[in-house]
Formats: C-alpha cells, structure tokens, sequence
C-alpha cells in the first residue's frame, strides 16, 4: 500500500488541489463584487457616512461591540443599534453623549468620548447605513 | 545544535514567552471586567485591555513561527543561516515596534494615537486585530520582507526539505495576505470581506501550513521516523487544509452583506476544515507509536502530541460546532465564538510553538533534555495550562449557549446587558480558571531556569 500512494502524488494533490480552489475562491469573489450593488447599500455613503467610520474605527468600538457579530462581545451589537433605537437619531446621539466620564461603579459602562455635535451626526449617520445593508436577515431579532 | 547561526531563534523565543506573559496578564484583567464592569475604568477601558491581549498574542505567535523558522532552517537546509546579522536586526526592530504600540496603546487614548500616527493619510486602525497603527503594520511588513529573503536564501541555497518547502510557502502566505490589512474601503461589507483574506486566510489557511511544518521537523527528531513517511503526511494534510479552508473563508460571509450562496459554500467546506485537523492527530500519534529512538525530552514529545490533540477539538471540533449557517445564524458574533476562539488558539498556535520551545531551548543550551525534575515541572505547566484552556471553552461555550437562547432563541429574546448578568457566573468561572492557566505559564518558565546544584538542595 505505501507504494501505491506516493509521495509525488501527495505533493500533486497539494498543489493541484491549492491552486484549483484558489481559482475557485477568486471567481466567487468576482460574481460577489457583480452581485453586491443590489445588497451593499453603498448608494447611500455620504460624505458624512464616510466620516462615521473612520470616526469608528479611531476610537476603536470594535474593541468592545460588535458590527454584523464580528468585534467584541463586551457590549451590544451595533449593526441593527439604528432599527433598536427606533430610528430615533436623537436617542442614540443622547446616549453617548450621556455617559459618565467615571463609568458605573461595578458595572460596564461606555467611555465618555466628548464627541461634538458634528461628529455625533456622523456616527448615527454611518450606523443608519449599516443597518440597511442586507445581511440575509441576521441578526434573528431586534436585541442583536 | 549543528549550525552556530540556530542561536538568533533564542531571543525571538524569549521576547514571545514575555509576551505570551503580557497577553494572559491583560486576558486576566478583560475577564475581570467582564463581570466587575468598572475595573480599572476609565485608565485601563475593555477595548484597550482587548488589543493587548489580542496584539500580544499575535505577535509572540508570529515571534515563535520566526524562531522556529531561524532554528529548523539551517539544520534542514544543511547550512548556517543566509544572513545571522539581519535576523538579529530585525528581531529588535520588531520587539521595539511591538513594544512602542502596546506603549501606545495604554499611554493615549486611541484616537489619539491615530492622530500622532498619521491615520489619516492611510487609515487602516480601528478594526478587530489590525488595531495596530499603520506606521507598525508598514514595520511588520519589512520585518516580515527581510525575514522572507532571509529565510528564502537560506532554502534555496541549502538542501531542499518537504518541511522547509512547506514553511517558506506558508511565511509567503502570511505575508502576502497581510497586505490586506491596508486596504480599507468607505464600503462596510467590501473592509468586512477583505479583512477576512487576513484573518482567516492566515489562521485557517498559511498559519497551519507553519503549524504542520513545525510540528513534522519536531516529530523527525524526537521519533527517528523515516523523513519520506512523514513528508507524505505533510504534503496530503496540508493539501486539505487549503482545499477545504479556502473555500471556507465562506463560512464569514453568511452576514456581512455578501450573497446567500456563500452560506452553501462556507457550510460545506468548512464542515470539512476539522478533517485535516485529525488528520494531523493520526499522524502525530502514529509517528509517535512508530518511533526508532526513545528522545530524552519526554516533555517534547507531550508537547508535540499535545498539540495534535487540542488543535482537533479547539480548532475542528469547537469550529464545526458552529459553522453550519443555520446554527451560525444563531451563534454569530456570542460567547460560542469566543470559546471556540480560545481553545483554537492555543490548541494549534500556542502549544506549536511551545513545543518547538521545548524541544529547542535545551538544544540551544548543549543538552539534548532538560533535567528528569525540570522535564517533570514543565509537564506539570502542561497539564495545567491545557486542562485550564479546555475549562476555559466549556464555560464559555455553556455562557454562549445561554446567550443564544435567551437573546436570540427563546420567544421573548432579552436585551444584551440583562442577558450578560444572567450568565456572569460562568465569566466568574471563567476568570478562575484562567488564574489556573496564569499558573501554568509561570511553571513553563520556571521550568528552563538552570538546575539548583545537587549540593544544595
């Protein structure tokens, strides 16, 4: 038997088979990118969307939430906030504007990021468009 | 040690076990904060604490894959290194590099850093375990480049192994997809899907092709099995971690604004990454069954098994556990991810690393093995550290099953933090637990202090 299969065969089906499923992944990459304008929501980043994420991404908030279930698992899911919310943009720019700069004692509390009125706008506005993205229906509910 | 240029793998491995110290030090104080929420609130917030456990563990790994690299090379290839000087450089500029950022991340608040960084110009921060500035991702990819040329001279100019064809294919790999890191899009689901070709492209693809190659050098040496046999297990294990890994990556994209087919792919495909996985554990157990010599290291050789073990449960059992989309839909971004998280880690990456530690470090220091007392305690550092790790995952996983019924499953689904007090008795045991392992890590390193002379005891 150990002649039967040997070692050039396993070394061919490593490349053979690395390089077929390579291909394979980069042609649905590209039907991905064809099919994603229907689904991405891309039509409505704004200039003011744009500035939320990159507002997001420097203050880290993937270090504690998630977004779509991936970050951290230490507070809410954000990805459907705007929808929890009600829709209610004033709601969630009160509730971060609202956090205590010494947290919660005993409890998990968000930082203070003394975010200005501008910059409040533009993280409820890139948290609108994530909701809209379509995500084949996750999360199951509201709570995320 | 045959080559004098094996030597550089010593001070990779002792900054990555520093590190590995770090990492665990601020997982202890994440778990704490898991269920005492102001601990060290605001100096020292949940999200900071999160990147140096998380940065930490990414670059000791990455340090131990280069040592192991700087100490296997030269004895397969039969030569010294290509170039001792440019590795010990770059060891300091990468230890310095890591050592600025983790600085930085606990000196400033986060915004801050990316402002004295220059985010702006190329702004790749603020995303899951590619938090780093971009200064220190452009400074891991010239480690990483100098590294490659490096290790590349050294293989091609030597004799040519299956094991060092194998590890240069899987060091490319990483590199190459670590580009990745800098592209990030306006576009929320197009940086998701990207993100991913680093992420799961390295731990599920490249990284287990270092992990096999490791692991099949440590195995040659401590059984004597003829190398032909083991290299044939190498080429066909690793052939299925990229068959099926590849198209894996599906099992990310069933939420992130990517097409429901990607929820048959991922499924499918991914339902299969644990084959080579056990694989793997066949061909460490049979090697090990098969062995020609008896190794002194019998530390070593638990290690190595060790390694086959825990990579099949943390990574192929605990993965499947929740890959099919339809349990994903459920399970997605909870407590399941983050068991599952644990005990991949360490199964795979960690305990590969340790066991090139185990099987070098003594080497290094001119004796096959350490003494029969240091051997016992560094087993003792096993036991504790993987039987923690294996606690760890099952209160997790008992946390994530909780979670996912009463936040997603039950018919009246209950808001986030409420649920989270709900299961804080299994973060309690959690945080225990990983005393336990912190335990484990320090008997590791008392275990590679000299002997007491017999004199003296």
């Amino acid at each position: 038997m150990q002649e039967v299969f040997t070692k050039s065969m396993a070394r061919n089906i490593y490349y053979g088979g690395s390089a077929f499923f390579l291909l394979l992944f980069l042609a649905l990459t590209f039907d991905t990118h064809n099919a994603w304008p229907a689904r991405d929501n891309h039509q409505n980043i704004t200039p003011q969307v744009s500035a939320g994420k990159r507002l997001w991404e420097r203050n880290n908030c993937i270090g504690c939430h998630t977004l779509l279930g991936e970050g951290a698992y230490f507070a809410p899911e954000l990805g459907n906030v705007y929808k929890r919310f009600g829709e209610n943009k004033e709601a969630i720019k009160g509730f971060i504007r609202s956090r205590p700069v010494d947290g919660i004692p005993g409890r998990r509390s968000m930082p203070q990021f003394n975010f200005t009125d501008a910059e409040l706008d533009e993280i409820v506005e890139f948290l609108k468009y994530a909701s809209e993205i379509n995500t084949n229906n996750w999360p199951p509910n509201i709570q995320g | 040690m045959q080559y004098q240029s094996q030597s550089v793998a010593k001070l990779y491995f002792i900054a990555a076990i520093g590190l590995f110290v770090a990492q665990v030090l601020f997982g202890l104080i994440m778990g704490l904060q898991y269920v005492v929420g102001d601990f060290l609130f605001p100096e020292i917030p949940f999200n900071v604490a999160r990147m140096v456990h998380t940065n930490s563990l990414i670059v000791w790994l990455l340090m131990g894959f280069m040592g192991a690299a700087y100490y296997l090379v030269p004895e397969e290839s039969q030569r010294e290194l290509y170039s001792p000087k440019l590795a010990v450089l770059m060891f300091w500029v990468f230890l310095v590099a890591a050592t600025l950022t983790v600085i930085g991340y606990l000196a400033v608040p986060y915004a801050t850093l990316a402002k004295i960084t220059g985010n702006d110009l190329l702004p790749t921060m603020g995303r899951e375990f590619l938090e780093q500035p971009t200064i220190t991702k452009i400074g891991i990819v010239v480690v990483a480049l100098a590294f490659l040329y490096n290790i590349g001279m050294t293989v091609l100019t030597g004799r040519k192994t299956v094991v060092t064809i194998v590890l240069l294919t899987g060091l490319l790999g990483l590199a190459v997809f670590f580009l990745f890191s800098f592209y990030n899009p306006d576009n929320l689901v197009k940086d998701k899907y990207y993100w991913w070709w680093v992420v799961h492209l390295w731990v599920e693809g490249v990284w287990e092709l270092i992990l096999a190659a490791i692991l099949a050098f440590v195995l040659i040496k401590v059984t004597g099995v003829d190398r032909e046999v083991i290299e044939k297990w190498l080429y066909i294990i690793i052939a299925m971690t990229l068959i099926t890994g590849i198209i894996g990556t599906g099992h990310h994209f069933y939420w992130i604004g990517t097409p429901e087919y990607w929820q048959w792919w991922g499924s499918i495909f991914s339902a299969l990454e644990p084959i080579p996985f056990f694989m793997l554990t066949l061909f460490a157990f049979n090697t090990i069954n098969k062995r020609k010599r008896e190794h002194p290291n019998k530390a070593a050789v638990l290690w190595a098994m060790g390694t086959a073990v825990m990579a099949f449960l943390g990574a192929g059992v605990w993965g499947f556990l929740h890959t099919l989309a339809p349990v994903n839909y459920y399970t997605h971004g909870t407590q399941i991810t983050a068991a599952h998280g644990h005990m991949a880690f360490y199964g795979a990456y960690v305990m590969v690393v340790l066991t090139i530690i185990s099987y070098a470090v003594p080497i290094m220091f001119g004796r096959e093995a350490k003494s029969n007392a240091k051997q016992v305690m560094e087993m003792w550092s096993f036991w504790l550290m993987t039987i923690s790790i294996v606690f760890i995952t099952l209160f997790l996983t008992g946390a994530g099953i909780l979670q996912v019924y009463l936040q997603r499953y039950s018919d009246a689904p209950q808001a986030f933090m409420i649920v989270q007090e709900k299961i804080s008795l299994f973060y309690w045991m959690r945080e225990f637990t990983g005393l336990v392992f912190f335990v484990g890590v320090i008997l590791f390193i008392l275990s590679f202090l000299p002997d007491r002379k017999a004199q003296q005891v």
